[in-house]
C-alpha cells in the first residue's frame, strides 16, 4: 500500500512534470489547513533566436523543447505536437536551414539560430509554392501532419540539391535525383495517419519540376 | 521530465571540467535519444552539459591516409561527405539506412555510438529491466523478444545495440578517440568499445564517467565493394531486425559486420576467412554459439540468406 509520504512524492513529481512547458502552477486545495511548502522553481536559462525573421529573447524552464517554446511561449501553433518522441514528424521545423524534429531538441540549445516554421514559409494570402502544391494535389486530409510535411518537403528539395544521399540513391558518387522513390524514402520521417502519401509526393514532384 | 540545470561549453577541456564539478551530469549534443529518454525519466540527469558547439565538427585526413571524423559531425554531413561516399561507401550506406532525415540532421557521430537500446522493456518503466534498473530482472527474456539478441547476450539482458553506423564503423576498423577529466587522451578500437552485458548490462561501454568522445578515426581506405543490407519491418525509418555490412574484394575475400544480433556490432574476424567459401560457412562462424529465444530463431537463417544476397550482389 502507498504511504502518505510516497503519495506526496509522486504528486509533486506529476505537478513538476506537467509544468515543464508552461509557467509553474501551484495548486493548493481550498480549505487545506496546512500550507504546502513553497515549491522550488525549476532552473531556467535565457535564449535568443530568430523565428521567421523575428528576434525573440526568452527565459525558459531548461526542459522546454523547441516545439513547446514555439507553441506555448510564442503562440506559433502551426507547428504540431504529434508523438512528442521524434517518431511522427508533425513537429518538423527548419533550424539554420535544416529540418529537425522540434520536439527532440531543447529550446535553450538554439542560441543565435534562425528557425523557420510553417508560418514563416508563407501566409494565407501569399502561400509558399509547396503550400500551393499541397492544396492543388490534395496532399492532406485532416491536416494535422501537414505543417510538418511541408517544412520537411521544402528541406528535402534543398537536401537533394545539396547532394545529400539517401537509402535509395543507387550511385553514392552521383548527384541524387528528384524521383518518386527518392521522395518516398526521404519523407519517411513524416507520418500521415490519413494516408495522403501519394498526393504529398505528387505535390513535391510538382514543386521540384517547377524549380528545375 | 525531471528538472535540470544547463550549461554550454566551448572546448573539450571545459566539458570534462564541467563534468568534474557535476558528477552524474550528461553531455548533450544532438539530443535525439537522450531527450527522448529524459521525457520518459529513464535518464534523469540533474545537469546537462551542452557539447554541441564544440569545434569537433570537421572531417579531416589523418597522417596515414585515413579520416578523422569529429565527434560532433552530424550523421547527414558524414553520409554526404565526398570522401566518405567514395572511399567508405559502407559508412554512408549504413548512415542513410538509419533513422529519418530530420533525426540524421541532428544526431552526431559520438551520440550515434552511445545511443541506447530500443528494447521495449527498457522503455517501459513499469517493467523490470536490468539495464534501466540494475537487479530488477529482464522482462524481455520470456517476453516479446523477436527483435532481441542472438549472440553475446546474458541471463541478465538480451538487448541489441540499435546503431547502423556502428556496424559500418566496426567493419572499417574504426577507433574511438576520447579525453578524460584529467585531460588524458586515449584511443579505443570500436572492437573493444562496448561491454558485454554479463551481470551488469547497465554498463554499456568502456568509457569512464565524464570521458568525452572527441573523434572517430578510420584507417586508410581498403577498396572493395561496399554493401549495407538492412532487413526491417518497414521499408524505411525502422530499426534493423538484422543487418549485414560487408566489404568484398574481387578475390572473394572481405569483411562482414552484423547489426541487430547483439549488444554491439557483431564481427568475427576468424569467420571472414570463410567468405570465399560462401555465406553458410561465414555465417556459421559469425553466429557460433548463438542462443535464440522462442521468438527470434528466425534471425539465424535471415543472417545467412542476407549475407548470401550481399555476396551475390558483390560478385555483380
Amino acid at each position: 500500500m502507498q504511504t502518505p509520504e510516497e503519495f506526496e512524492v509522486s504528486r509533486r513529481g506529476v505537478i513538476v512534470g506537467g509544468a515543464a512547458s508552461v509557467a509553474t502552477a501551484t495548486f493548493v486545495p481550498a480549505g487545506s489547513a496546512v500550507a504546502a511548502p513553497a515549491p522550488v522553481p525549476p532552473p531556467t536559462a535565457k535564449v535568443t533566436f530568430e523565428v521567421n525573421g523575428t528576434p525573440h529573447a526568452l527565459e525558459l524552464d531548461t526542459r522546454t523543447s523547441l516545439l513547446d517554446a514555439l507553441r506555448e511561449h510564442l503562440k506559433l501553433t502551426g507547428t504540431k505536437k504529434g508523438c512528442d518522441h521524434g517518431q511522427c514528424g508533425a513537429c518538423t521545423v527548419i533550424a539554420d536551414g535544416r529540418r529537425i524534429n522540434s520536439c527532440l531538441t531543447l529550446a535553450v540549445m538554439h542560441e543565435g539560430e534562425s528557425i523557420t516554421t510553417i508560418e514563416g514559409l508563407g501566409t494565407p494570402d501569399k502561400m509558399h509554392a509547396m503550400q500551393d502544391a499541397f492544396v492543388v494535389h490534395d496532399g492532406y486530409q485532416c491536416g494535422y501532419c501537414t505543417p510538418g510535411q511541408i517544412c520537411s518537403a521544402v528541406a528535402v528539395l534543398d537536401e537533394i540539391a545539396a547532394g545529400v544521399p539517401s537509402h535509395v540513391t543507387a550511385d553514392l558518387t552521383a548527384k541524387p535525383e528528384v524521383t518518386h522513390t527518392e521522395l518516398r524514402e526521404r519523407m519517411s520521417g513524416n507520418i500521415c495517419r490519413c494516408g495522403a502519401y501519394s498526393n504529398i509526393i505528387d505535390a513535391i514532384v510538382d514543386v521540384a519540376g517547377a524549380k528545375a | 521530465m525531471k528538472s535540470f540545470t544547463y550549461e554550454r561549453v566551448a572546448t573539450p577541456a571545459a566539458a570534462t571540467a564541467a563534468f568534474a564539478r557535476a558528477p552524474g551530469a550528461r553531455f548533450i549534443a544532438g539530443g535525439t535519444n537522450l531527450l527522448d529518454l529524459m521525457k520518459l525519466e529513464i535518464e534523469t540527469p540533474a545537469h546537462l552539459i551542452d557539447v554541441s558547439r564544440l569545434s569537433l565538427d570537421k572531417i579531416e585526413k589523418t597522417g596515414d591516409g585515413g579520416l578523422r571524423i569529429g565527434a560532433m559531425v552530424r550523421n547527414t554531413d558524414l553520409a554526404s561527405d565526398a570522401r566518405v561516399r567514395k572511399d567508405y561507401g559502407l559508412l554512408s550506406r549504413a548512415l542513410v539506412a538509419g533513422a529519418s532525415g530530420q533525426l540524421r540532421n541532428k544526431a552526431t557521430t559520438a551520440g550515434n555510438l552511445l545511443q541506447r537500446t530500443r528494447c521495449p522493456y527498457f522503455y517501459d518503466t513499469n517493467q523490470p529491466c536490468n539495464k534501466r534498473r540494475p537487479g530488477s530482472g529482464c522482462a524481455a527474456i520470456g517476453g516479446f523478444n523477436r527483435i532481441h539478441a542472438v549472440v553475446g547476450a546474458s541471463e541478465a539482458c538480451i538487448a541489441t545495440h540499435p546503431s547502423d553506423m556502428a556496424v559500418a564503423m566496426r567493419a572499417l576498423d574504426a577507433v574511438v578517440e576520447t579525453v578524460d577529466a584529467a585531460g588524458k587522451a586515449r584511443a579505443i578500437p570500436l572492437a573493444t568499445f562496448y561491454r558485454a552485458p554479463g551481470t551488469t548490462p547497465h554498463l554499456e561501454t568502456v568509457l569512464a564517467p565524464g570521458e568525452l568522445i572527441t573523434a572517430v578515426t578510420l584507417p586508410k581506405p581498403v577498396g572493395g565493394t561496399h554493401i549495407y543490407h538492412k532487413v526491417r519491418d518497414r521499408a524505411s525509418y525502422a530499426f534493423a531486425l538484422i543487418s549485414v555490412g560487408a566489404i568484398v574484394q574481387k578475390d572473394g575475400s572481405g569483411r562482414v559486420a552484423l547489426g541487430g544480433v547483439g549488444y554491439q556490432p557483431w564481427r568475427v574476424e576468424a569467420a571472414e576467412a570463410e567468405l570465399p567459401r560462401g555465406a553458410k560457412a561465414a555465417a556459421d562462424g559469425l553466429l557460433a554459439g548463438a542462443k535464440t529465444t522462442h521468438e527470434n530463431a528466425y534471425k539465424l537463417p535471415l543472417v545467412e540468406r542476407t549475407l548470401a544476397g550481399v555476396l551475390a550482389e558483390a560478385r555483380g
